[in-house]
């Protein structure tokens, strides 16, 4: 089973272990974080330079492209834009954290390989996270829903990043039925 | 075979001894993570088949990708090639970039590969001539192993998904093989190739090879690569390449947190363009890249312009302007077929039509980036490059280290456009690891990237043509004024003109009175390939005039395309090769049979179509568009191709769908404008790539089936993408569109 994405934000007093810290908590594709450094540092950073969590991509000062994005409690956010600082008591989810535990792949994953919505797939992990977030506001996306994503791609993979989200939300339906 | 095996375990125990340390080094430390593309090449567990296949005992394939995937595909189709012959079970083949192949000649290169290069459309014709004896090799020496255990001739056997059968039905797993194999002398000659009829996996669809680790976000890029030391440097460029610093303060920027150093670079003058500093910069090293970021910020730097702080786009586009109005004589008569002059003489009609297109950076997705690790013995690099063999040539002349001691690793990169041919930021990164004498990571933010880009000419077409009174088109008269490519790169002055017109592009060869002449722009600023070039300018410019004509003629475009390109048959090419209008006329046919184009006329929406011939590769696209006062929708876009034969449908589809895209967002909107000799676009928000609301709902792609030997089809797609975008425009709107980007235009004229 996928995870559910569209999970409300923990409150702070669930995440343990509750000793006494100073720092920022946040939980991290399941995992419990503390951040003691720099609170100005945008998370792609400490994604990227700290965990070496490098799915999530540099795409801009500005978030270009939206290879950046990872959900915030649920939300494609531009990994960029917000501080550490902001994130205390989130939940962030990466590409990484989008494949079930024991590495299944979550159907919005394998409709992006079945329907080769890929170029370079550098921008992909930015795709895959801002259709997460449109799937769980729509179950079954219409063409002017898909239209409000905000990622661009220089390879022109628009049309089958269409078509894989349609996919996967058929193959969702499907998965709920059964 | 033999032979190469041991030039490979040599390398391997060079490695060991410590030539290029970090090799072995990062991946017996947990500090720094290394791919495992170099130890399964070279290691001892598997056995080596020749320098692109290795074989585990326990049957597993590893097969090496030759040239840097940009987003091709490559890394899928040519080791499909392999496997092909190999006759692999494909379940069982894992793919590795190989990196360069370089050995050390007595002091000069020696490419173990052959030519890698990416991106540029040859990589499956190479590949078609010498992947496929690469695997048939690996076969060939597997069944000769068979032959030695079975007692069986190896005329005899056959095989099948990475076993080998006797006529008695038994069989031995590749696997069980591959040690035996590895020792045995390979034959004088080349292995026979397979006949297409026994083809298992060309042909069929594949899945990328990279995708699963795509979408779980496991690929590591360059710009994703570590070592576990590494310094990371972030740099400002001068806004003109020729400018110098007029102010500076570095306090601010060194008393940042981690911030190590500053350091000033300046161009080569004496190197050529992509191989030195792009322009004066100043870069900021420190412990991270937040750091550094933040230390960047705090530079307090002005610039002061050189020469070309006076140039502007619209002055060039002046420039061409006037040269093209004059009756000066052209900087290359690039082909001159009849008598185009007497033809104008007997004229019954003469059509006209000037077109003008911007300046284009590349915009690829991964920043410009290199890792580099450099010491006395060896240098390793993580590059992003479509040449690792240029970018070889810079890190030599940089460290003057010997040719096999400098180990350049390329991983899947994202996105090359032609701007990864040029090496710039290795150069940056080598000298600035060298400054600090430390592994450093060079990255340039998205900013310096459109500032500072070795962009694409606008340039200017200027037609005229002939028309007699049966509607034959007779004479053709082109004129282009660019500023080429290649200036400065080592191309004589009467070859500039081959980065910019094809002497070879439609319609020559089909009008008896031909012309073609090129106008060299004068202009400093950095000049580079790109994408696609020189067709796609050419054939924007080319298939809208055809349209042009058809409409003088009141004629249904279609029919003058087809009455053009003529009966089926071969048209010679200068230089050699012919173009099959058979194939021309098909594609053509198949596009307009698809969009339904014998309602052209009657249809409320706009109809369009074009064609156009790349290196024995055909397309055509069709278009339709619909306007609800100044908003354009692309209802539509149909392409068909003809790449002779197909090895990957799966792959070949998605690169003509992201071509076409490509090109009809790069012609809606984008333009790069210089003022004051400086690029005024530095982020996406104004260099704007086409949104998914502004693009097509689909691509819908027809591949002709094909006996031909392979082409390559990265960029078929773009030519006659946005000619057919701005005809089916001027059928819904009336408006001609002669200029892009084409949104701005049509607003202008609406």
């Amino acid at each position: 089973m996928a995870q559910d994405h569209a999970a409300p934000a923990p409150r702070k007093a669930d995440i343990v272990p509750v000793a006494k810290h100073t720092g920022i908590d946040l939980l991290i594709n399941g995992e419990l974080f503390n951040h003691t450094g720099d609170p100005d540092m945008p998370l792609l950073w400490y994604l990227r330079d700290v965990l070496r969590l490098d799915g999530t991509k540099y795409g801009g000062e500005h978030g270009e492209g939206g290879a950046d994005l990872v959900l915030v409690n649920g939300k494609a956010t531009s990994a960029i834009g917000v501080p550490m600082g902001k994130l205390d008591g989130k939940q962030v989810v990466t590409v990484e954290g989008l494949a079930d535990a024991k590495g299944g792949l979550h159907p919005l994953q394998q409709a992006f390989i079945d329907e080769d919505a890929i170029g370079c797939g550098y921008c992909t992990p930015g795709w895959l996270i801002a259709s997460m977030d449109l799937l769980t506001r729509h179950k079954d996306p219409t063409d002017s829903d898909i239209d409000t994503l905000p990622n661009l791609c220089r390879c022109g993979c628009q049309t089958r990043v269409r078509s894989a989200i349609k996919r996967a939300a058929a193959s969702m339906k499907q998965g709920t039925k059964a | 075979m033999s032979v190469d095996v041991q030039l490979s375990r040599r390398r391997f125990l060079q490695v060991l001894a410590g030539t290029a340390g970090a090799l072995i080094v990062g991946v017996r430390t947990a500090l720094a993570t290394e791919p495992p593309v170099p130890l399964d090449m070279l290691g001892d567990t598997l056995y080596g088949l020749g320098v692109y296949v290795r074989i585990d005992a326990d049957g597993d394939v590893v097969i090496g990708a030759r040239d840097p995937d940009t987003g091709t595909g490559v890394a899928t189709s040519l080791p499909r090639i392999i496997a092909e012959e190999l006759d692999a079970d494909w379940q069982r083949v894992r793919v590795v970039p190989l990196g360069l192949g370089v050995a050390n000649g007595n002091g000069e290169p020696r490419w173990m590969y052959g030519q890698q290069v990416g991106g540029t459309g040859n990589s499956m014709p190479r590949a078609w001539r010498d992947l496929r004896s690469a695997g048939a090799l690996a076969r060939w020496l597997l069944m000769q192993a068979a032959a030695q255990q079975l007692g069986v001739p190896a005329d005899r056997l056959h095989t099948e998904k990475g076993v080998v059968i006797s006529p008695d039905g038994r069989r031995l797993t590749y696997g069980s093989l591959a040690a035996a194999a590895a020792k045995i002398a390979p034959p004088q000659n080349s292995p026979a190739l397979k006949t297409p009829d026994r083809y298992t996996l060309i042909g069929q669809p594949a899945d990328d090879v990279d995708a699963r680790e795509i979408v779980t976000g496991q690929t590591p890029y360059s710009f994703d690569q570590h070592f576990g030391d590494a310094v990371v440097a972030v740099l400002t460029h001068c806004p003109w390449p020729d400018g110098q610093i007029a102010e500076k303060d570095y306090s601010a920027a060194m008393a940042v947190k981690g911030v190590l150093k500053v350091v000033e670079l300046k161009p080569d003058p004496k190197l050529p363009p992509g191989q030195t500093v792009i322009a004066p910069a100043v870069a900021v090293i420190a412990e991270t890249t937040w750091q550094a970021l933040q230390g960047r910020r705090a530079l307090k730097l002005s610039w002061k312009p050189g020469a070309s702080g006076s140039e502007s786009t619209a002055a060039l586009e002046q420039q061409a302007t006037s040269l093209l109005g004059s009756d000066s004589a052209p900087t290359t008569r690039i082909r001159d077929d009849g008598d185009v002059d007497k033809a104008r003489r007997k004229t019954a009609r003469r059509i006209d039509a000037t077109y003008y297109q911007p300046w284009l950076a590349h915009a690829a997705s991964e920043p410009m980036n290199c890792l580099v690790r450099l010491d006395k013995t060896g240098a390793t690099l993580y590059v992003p490059t479509q040449s690792p063999q240029q970018a070889w040539t810079v890190v030599q002349r940089l460290t003057g280290l010997l040719p096999d001691q400098i180990d350049i690793r390329v991983p899947r990169i994202g996105g090359g456009y032609g701007r990864r041919l040029d090496h710039d930021y290795v150069a940056e990164a080598v000298l600035l690891a060298q400054a600090i004498d430390k592994p450093l990571r060079l990255f340039w933010p998205r900013d310096e990237d459109l500032t500072h880009d070795y962009y694409r000419s606008g340039c200017v077409h200027q037609f005229d043509a002939i028309i007699d009174n049966k509607r034959r088109i007779l004479a053709w008269n082109q004129r282009v004024a660019s500023a080429s490519a290649q200036t400065g790169r080592g191309v004589s002055s009467d070859r500039l003109w081959t980065s910019e017109v094809d002497v070879n592009q439609l319609p020559a060869g089909f009008v008896p009175d031909y012309r073609s002449d090129w106008f060299s722009l004068a202009s400093s600023l950095p000049r580079g390939p790109h994408r696609g070039m020189p067709h796609i300018t050419n054939a924007f410019a080319v298939d809208c005039f055809i349209d042009e004509i058809a409409h003088a003629l009141k004629e249904d475009p279609l029919d003058t395309r087809l009455r053009l390109i003529g009966d089926a048959r071969l048209v010679p090419l200068q230089g050699g090769g012919a173009i099959d209008t058979a194939r021309l006329t098909n594609v053509l046919k198949l596009v307009a049979d698809r969009i339904n184009w014998k309602n052209w006329l009657r249809s409320v929406n706009g109809l369009g179509i074009a064609c156009w011939y790349v290196d024995g590769a055909y397309v055509a696209h069709a278009v339709e568009v619909s306007m609800q006062g100044e908003k354009l929708t692309i209802e539509r876009v149909v392409c068909a191709v003809d790449v002779g034969r197909v090895i990957n449908p799966k792959g070949l589809e998605g690169q003509i769908a992201g071509a076409t895209l490509d090109a009809l967002s790069t012609a809606l909107n984008l333009a790069i404008t210089v003022k004051d000799g400086k690029v005024q676009q530095s982020s996406w928000k104004d260099y704007p790539l086409a949104s998914m609301a502004e693009l097509p709902k689909t691509v819908e792609v027809i591949t002709v089936p094909g006996e031909d030997d392979p082409t390559g089809a990265s960029f078929l797609a773009m030519p006659s993408a946005a000619p057919a975008l701005a005809n089916a425009v001027f059928r819904v709107s009336a408006v001609r569109v002669r200029r892009l980007p084409l949104m701005k235009e049509l607003l202008r004229l609406l």
